[in-house]
């Protein structure tokens, strides 16, 4: 199922390249000083990592979800904050845009931001409204030829330099979450106003932001979808959005095994590299055996999406497993690492930081049990194969 | 009571500059100085050497009460109180314990202990910085020493030596900032811990007298395992501090935030992380008082004792990793951001499973006690 096509693998080789050669130079710094990295990100967008899936006559590489996933993977080896500023713009803002987006809607946004012109924003999460998403207090008041929008957004990632942003909010609070709706919304438009910076645990250099409205004013053509169809859209562009922050974990956990074993041979305790204790070589064996079930895993889940099938139990497995497997071994990594790993100068302190994140955002890890229990319990189990190979 | 005034202290001093320290990486001097006036600052020195007089298990409870705020000053206390005044008020002689003591006990100065080397960590007998004796009796040194907490703003340090030519011939040198060739290297950017400030010592023919050698030449590996076993114990006192903050929040948060209309307390998988936490909090804290007890009651000796110390560190320093994770977790986005202490605990925590000796090297330590030769056939 998974061998690499060619063109694939040039991908994979291209952004190892880059982040290799370019991302990871400068990456301390900029984690040490959260800043965000205008530089890098302009780079992104040239070398076509920012509009990855969309179709070459919208402005993108027309790539599939595999190729995206092992672009993500190697960013996310080295610089985190480059790779969820990808992520948001690629599976969330564009894939959710050609997916559900009006031609118009599409002529005029899409291939900017597949080129990486502009930066996108997905704006969903409120003060009082995270994993319970349905609990929009943002409202569009809808006003014939267009919608009012007012409310506060947090955690918005992109939030300090994108130029569009989806916003969800809500319409018709009787009919709760069937009254929600998606809008484009530019943040050059009256009454959008961006607020303060999160300084956070990890991720440091991308830009997390409040972002507040005020009678925004949105033309009715801005709308994405029907009339209502704002939280089904959220939460279809969340499970694809998934894959990618799973491929983030993966790449985090991924680097960190890459790191582990080369500083395994390089340093010696007691006469011998410390590979060569089982102590060490065992949990090296550990990170790569669970590494290749998360890689499995998330290769599946953009695999199946790819191929049309639902994928909703998928991605949520693969974004669970991957996360976990991130957090645990990166503690791991800097535990091989010794002092060493304790401190910026070895890389391993910050993927253990940026680990955290995979488990919080697009759903926490108990949000997504929730949705793979609800699959289970749904009778979900059965594991679609390729028409040829399902004897079933 | 100890505990109280430990705990009306890191709120009054602590609490209100760690955050900003930890951003800058600074330490919180004046706090620090101010131990002294409490009487912690030699708080396992005998009291005719103008110690308090206490054991293991009131240097574990201060531990544990300042750590709950600020893990980076009780690292550097720990480093000062136990890593070198402790050792001083055991092993000096009369005359070092009057030099160097009153100083240290008051906090005029600052006190650390140096072991770690480049190239020798787990493996500290693989030290290589030397102490030569000179016709004069006095001890040119020369070498580094590294990872050293106080390293950048300490004055008094106790540290160790090769003064002959097998692994085990370590001697002990008390060393003033002010030595003629002694000088600090960098001082490290951390991840966490970072208002404890951690730094590189470099030895270019320090001359120091004999009046300065603790203890007899080639004897000092005895007193460095044990000095080990107190500092296992008390620092798995800090890890204790990390982990009960971490549960606090975390449990409070769980009763305040909603989401589906209910307390997130409310959901099952919150319960399970904050009462596996609460438990496993409870279990290394029985294990660390008993073995700090066991160590002041003097009940076990050597190998034993250094069972016992291992495996309160070993648990702890695990179990404080993971409730700050967890607590992460609990708080969301929240818990992400700076403005709760659990992402700063948890950063602080993973010192714990690496400095006073890894996870590895703890069971190894036990595993020799366990197992006797067999674990060693590997090697
Ligand atoms: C750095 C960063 C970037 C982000 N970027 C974006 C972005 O670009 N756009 C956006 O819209 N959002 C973004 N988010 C928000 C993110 O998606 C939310 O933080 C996340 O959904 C969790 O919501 P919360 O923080 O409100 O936690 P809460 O929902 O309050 O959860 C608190 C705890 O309760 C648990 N919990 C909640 N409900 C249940 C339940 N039913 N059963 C069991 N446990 C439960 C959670 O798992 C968690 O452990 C970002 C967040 C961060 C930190
Ligand atoms: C913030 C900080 C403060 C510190 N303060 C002090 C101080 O004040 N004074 C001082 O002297 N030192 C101090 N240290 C040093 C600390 O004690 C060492 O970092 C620690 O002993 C580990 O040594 P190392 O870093 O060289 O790791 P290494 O020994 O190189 O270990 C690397 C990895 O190999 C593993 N390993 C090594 N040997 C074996 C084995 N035989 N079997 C299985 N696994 C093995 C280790 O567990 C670890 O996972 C401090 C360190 C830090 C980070």
């Amino acid at each position: 199922m998974f061998v690499l096509t060619e063109e694939q693998l040039a991908v994979k080789e291209a952004a190892r390249e880059f982040a290799q050669s370019e991302l990871k130079p400068g990456v301390i710094a900029r984690d040490s000083k959260m800043e965000y990295p205008k530089e890098q990100v302009r780079k992104m967008a040239e070398l076509g990592f920012l509009g990855m899936m969309v179709k070459p006559e919208n402005g993108g590489g027309g790539m599939d979800t595999l190729s995206y996933v092992l672009a993500m993977e190697e960013i996310s080896k080295v610089d985190n904050s480059c790779s969820v500023i990808m992520s948001v713009n690629n599976s969330l803002v564009c894939w959710g845009l050609e997916k559900f987006g009006t031609a118009d809607q599409k002529a005029k946004y899409l291939s900017k931001l597949a080129t990486g012109e502009w930066i996108g924003a997905f704006c969903l999460s409120e003060p009082e409204a995270g994993s319970d998403a349905t609990s929009q207090r943002t409202t569009a008041v809808d006003m014939g030829d267009h919608y009012v929008l007012n409310g506060t957004k947090n955690w918005i990632t992109n939030g300090g330099t994108s130029k569009l942003h989806i916003v969800i909010a809500q319409t018709n609070p009787e009919k709760k979450h069937r009254g929600i709706n998606a809008f484009l919304v530019e943040t050059s438009w009256d009454g959008v106003v961006i607020g303060g910076k999160e300084d956070k645990l990890g991720i440091r250099s991308s830009d997390t932001h409040t972002i507040m409205y005020t009678d925004v004013k949105v033309p009715k053509e801005n709308r994405i979808g029907e009339d209502g169809f704002g939280f089904k859209f959220a939460m279809q562009v969340l499970s694809g959005g998934r894959i990618g922050i799973a491929a983030q974990a993966l790449g985090i956990a991924a680097g960190a095994l890459e790191l582990a074993v080369a500083y395994s041979k390089e340093r010696e305790a007691f006469g011998k590299p410390i590979s060569q204790h089982q102590a060490i070589a065992f949990k090296l064996a550990d990170m790569a055996t669970d590494i290749e079930a998360a890689r499995l895993m998330v290769y599946r889940a953009a695999w199946m999406k790819d191929q049309g099938l639902n994928f909703d139990s998928a991605s949520a497995m693969a974004k669970l497993m991957a996360s976990s497997v991130a957090m645990k071994h990166t503690v791991e990594a800097v535990q091989i690492h010794g002092g060493y790993g304790f401190v910026k100068e070895y890389h391993v302190e910050r993927l253990m930081r940026d680990a955290k994140i995979t488990q919080i955002y697009e759903g926490t890890s108990e949000v997504q049990k929730i949705v793979i229990s609800r699959g289970v319990l749904n009778g979900e189990l059965y594991i679609p194969m390729p028409i040829e190979t399902n004897t079933h | 009571m100890l505990a109280e005034s430990v705990k009306s202290f890191a709120k009054e001093q602590l609490a209100p500059k760690i955050e900003h320290l930890d951003e800058i990486e600074g330490f919180n001097d004046a706090a620090f100085r101010k131990l002294g006036d409490l009487g912690l600052l030699g708080i396992t020195v005998a009291e005719e050497d103008g110690g308090a007089g206490m054991g293991a298990v009131a240097a574990t409870i201060a531990m544990e009460e300042m750590a709950a705020v600020d893990a980076s000053t009780t690292l550097s206390y720990l480093a000062h109180s136990i890593l070198c005044v402790n050792q001083i008020g055991r092993n000096g002689s009369k005359e070092q314990k009057q030099k160097y003591l009153p100083k240290l006990i008051s906090g005029e100065h600052i006190g650390g202990m140096g072991m770690s080397e480049p190239g020798a960590g787990s493996d500290a007998l693989g030290m290589l910085t030397r102490a030569e004796k000179q016709a004069n009796g006095a001890y040119k040194i020369n070498g580094s020493k590294t990872w050293i907490t106080n390293g950048p703003n300490g004055d008094i340090f106790y540290c160790y030596a090769k003064t002959g030519p097998t692994k085990k011939d370590l001697s002990t040198f008390i060393i003033e900032k002010d030595m003629v060739g002694f000088s600090k290297g960098k001082k490290f950017k951390k991840m966490g811990m970072r208002a404890s400030p951690t730094g590189e010592l470099w030895f270019t023919d320090v001359m120091v007298p004999e009046a300065n050698r603790v203890g007899e030449e080639n004897s000092s590996v005895k007193s460095m395992m044990r000095n080990l076993d107190i500092e296992r114990i008390t620092i798995a006192g800090l890890s204790l501090g990390i982990a009960r903050n971490c549960i606090e929040v975390a449990t409070q948060y769980s009763k305040e935030r909603k989401q589906f209309g209910k307390h997130i307390g409310a959901f099952q998988q919150v319960q399970e992380r904050l009462t596996e936490a609460a438990a496993w909090y409870e279990a290394c804290r029985a294990i660390t008082y008993q073995a700090a007890k066991t160590w002041d009651l003097g009940l076990m000796q050597g190998k034993e004792a250094s069972m016992m110390a291992a495996k309160a560190k070993l648990q702890a320093a695990q179990m404080a990793t993971q409730v700050g994770l967890d607590a992460i977790q609990i708080l969301g986005g929240y818990g992400y951001t700076r403005e709760f202490p659990v992402e700063r605990q948890m950063r602080d925590a993973k010192l714990i499973e690496i400095g006073a000796g890894t996870n590895e090297v703890l069971r190894l330590v036990i595993a020799r006690q366990m197992l006797g030769e067999i674990a060693d056939e590997l090697k």
